[in-house]
């Protein structure tokens, strides 16, 4: 079954994915559903839609801290966060706290 | 399987609050943001009524809900307080005057006026013509030296009894971490304080003191607050970014790390009240933190010229770096 996925990026990360604030990727077969999870995910994005400074969105295996990730609208610490597996027509959002108030 | 909201048990639980863990819904995540900034707001007695109160305003993402959490806060609450918004422009080509579009909104939004205040027209000097004069290393104590002055005239014209600035726990905790590690023991006592004033200047404090950055994101995000969001062009190699990421390093680990760090932080406050310069016999007590008023200018300071007054002068006469460097920490 094919993944498609949601992706949003704010709070600034939008300059580091070719300023685009809202996507809808399909994601390769590589991707299987029900085993696939966002610690896979990140990697592929980093490679296949960041357009610069990888070492702004990841840090190790994760996002930087400093970045809050939302599945479907909600805490992605409420649900696994690297761990949690990726459904299709899941939505990801990517927003960055590090810059001025 | 969703889970459900420690609080009402009802609702999806959509924030993991990094103070206190608790799973909550989007709906009790409101009321009790909201409540425990009225609750820091109350147990300081920040305002009175009738105040006039000026929201430091940037049209980043800490100004932009203060602005819309006071003014939920003082209609809910009845402060009787006479809000407006006050923005300050450096002169920050391509950061400032887009995030000033921002705050333009807000007032619109929120129904409260605007005065912005720029550095060229109080200084002489935008930031753009700093950084031209000496590079991307220290403006940033330009900047903040002549933002605060900047706030406290443009808060004068407007007549107003306080002002608000957006500064969270995390900004605070980041303060603290900074003085320890440059040894900065008088900073360090006063940067912790919720409210700071003298008799000469109008006091300012933090309601957001308590907040957690990730929780004011979160509000602006589901609220659908919009805010400008861009590190600022000339800010790089400021020292306060590696305060940031070892508190960010830190929160991963142990989210209370935040609020524990301010709390420390507290414990380094001075008890004894700063003097006066001229109530106290000068060849016997040291004067560092007594305040005392600028030589030429009136504005507060510990030293015989505000700081202001000395990075300008270095700047008119063409010597920017008189004033950065050891021999000027006060």
């Amino acid at each position: 079954m094919v993944l498609t996925v949601k992706l949003e990026f704010s709070g600034g990360m939008e300059l580091l994915f070719n300023n685009e604030k809202k996507k809808t990727v399909v994601l390769p077969d590589t991707f299987v559903a029900g085993a696939a999870t966002l610690l896979d995910l990140l990697p592929w994005l980093r490679d296949n839609l960041l357009t610069e400074r990888a070492e702004l969105f990841m840090q190790g295996d994760s996002v930087r801290p400093g970045i809050l990730v939302l599945v479907n609208d909600a805490d992605w610490e409420l649900e696994g966060e690297l761990e949690y597996v990726i459904k299709d027509q899941d939505t990801f959002v990517f927003i960055s706290t590090l810059h001025g108030g | 399987m969703p889970k459900l909201c420690v609080l009402c048990k009802e609702k999806r639980a959509v924030l993991k609050r990094p103070k206190t863990a608790q799973q909550i819904c989007r709906t009790c995540f409101y009321a009790v943001f909201e409540l425990e900034v009225h609750i820091t707001i109350q147990d300081s007695k920040l305002f009175k009524a009738g105040d006039k109160v000026a929201i430091a305003a940037s049209g980043g993402k800490d100004s932009t809900v203060l602005a819309h959490v006071m003014t939920t806060l003082n209609e809910r609450y009845n402060y009787g307080l006479d809000l407006c918004l006050l923005s300050v422009d450096e002169g920050i080509t391509g950061y400032r005057d887009d995030s000033l579009e921002t705050v333009k909104r807000n007032e619109k939004q929120y129904k409260i006026p605007l005065k912005i205040v720029s550095y060229d027209e109080l200084y002489g000097w935008s930031m753009d013509a700093i950084v031209k004069e000496i590079g991307m290393k220290n403006n940033c104590t330009f900047c903040g030296v002549f933002r605060r002055q900047a706030l406290d005239r443009g808060a004068a014209m407007l007549g107003v009894d306080h002002i608000v600035t957006g500064h969270n726990a995390d900004d605070i905790a980041e303060t603290v971490l900074m003085n320890i590690l440059r040894g900065d023991i008088s900073r360090l006592q006063r940067c912790t304080a919720i409210r700071t004033s003298t008799d000469e200047t109008i006091p300012r404090s933090k309601p957001f003191k308590h907040t957690y950055e990730k929780e004011i994101v979160m509000y602006a995000y589901f609220k659908q607050l919009d805010y400008f969001s861009t590190e600022c062009i000339y800010s790089p190699n400021a020292y306060r970014g590696h305060a940031r990421a070892l508190l960010k390093d830190l929160e991963q680990i142990r989210p209370s790390a935040i609020m524990d760090i301010v709390h420390s932080g507290e414990a380094y406050a001075s008890r004894k009240p700063t003097r006066r310069l001229n109530e106290v016999n000068e060849s016997a007590v040291p004067t560092v933190g007594l305040i005392g008023n600028c030589e030429r200018c009136g504005y507060m300071t510990s030293q015989k010229l505000c700081k202001a007054c000395v990075l300008l002068e270095g700047l008119n006469r063409g010597l920017p770096q008189i004033a950065i460097g050891n021999s000027s920490k006060y």
